[in-house]
């Protein structure tokens, strides 16, 4: 593996993991753009990719968060279990639409979730 | 409650879609729906997103679209920022570094269709 790339996987990595850590998110909405505009990743790609890595990381910032006692385990399955149900038909869709479509969807996402932080 | 596990599908359907953890719909749910505290929020979160991540990793592994080496890697590298994240988010008020994260997803969302648009052409 070329060094150049191995170091943008780490910046990459590094990044996500903060926002991860900040945020409470997985660090796909970093993740996911930067393996498609620095290492060319189609977009089917980066997502598979970008959900195998917040695996790792959100059991570390989820264990960094159990030691300050923030988890709630109750709540947590109430949205995370008809979340399994969701991601096995997002994941099947995504097989099924253009590419381009799922970036501009992308796209979007970005946008939205930035009002949102800016609105409070 | 019923609002919530309604938000939480609709964050695994954008989780599977678009390669995300469904953390920007999951904590917002948390807060408004169910009135946790913002940091308790963030860290029930990333709690959900474990099992969404570990099945949509899987269905798209299944699928040939999960570069297993470069996501580990990428996965593992980033295991101390995420520490370093959740000790700073414990310390500090957040509004400064929600408006600074907007603005940095405006910036990649106009890079993003500036490349789509790249590609149409």
């Amino acid at each position: 593996m070329p060094r150049r790339r191995t170091l943008a996987l780490a910046a990459i990595g590094s990044v996500a993991g903060l926002f991860s850590g900040l945020f409470g998110v997985g660090g796909g909405i970093v993740m996911v753009p930067l393996l498609v505009l620095w290492l060319s990743y189609g977009e089917r790609e980066a997502a598979g990719t970008s959900l195998a890595a917040i695996v790792v990381i959100a059991t570390a910032a989820a264990l960094t968060h159990g030691a300050y006692g923030n988890v709630r385990l109750t709540e947590g399955l109430l949205v995370g279990l008809p979340a399994v149900g969701g991601v096995l038909a997002g994941t099947w869709l995504q097989q099924r639409i253009e590419p381009r479509t799922v970036r501009l969807l992308f796209a979007g996402l970005l946008v939205l979730t930035a009002g949102e932080l800016i609105l409070g | 409650m019923i609002a919530a596990a309604i938000i939480g599908l609709v964050a695994g359907i954008a989780a599977g879609l678009l390669g995300i953890g469904g953390g920007a719909l999951f904590v917002p749910a948390l807060v408004l729906l169910l009135d946790l505290p913002q940091v308790d929020a963030e860290a029930t979160s990333l709690l959900a997103i474990i099992p969404v991540a570990l099945v949509g990793a899987a269905q798209q592994h299944r699928y040939g679209n999960v570069r297993l080496r470069d996501g580990l890697l990428v996965g593992a590298l980033a295991v101390p920022a995420a520490a370093l994240g959740v000790v700073v988010v414990n310390a500090v008020p957040e509004r400064a570094i929600e408006v600074a994260f907007a603005g940095l997803l405006l910036f990649v969302a106009a890079q993003l269709v500036q490349g789509a648009r790249a590609v149409n052409e």
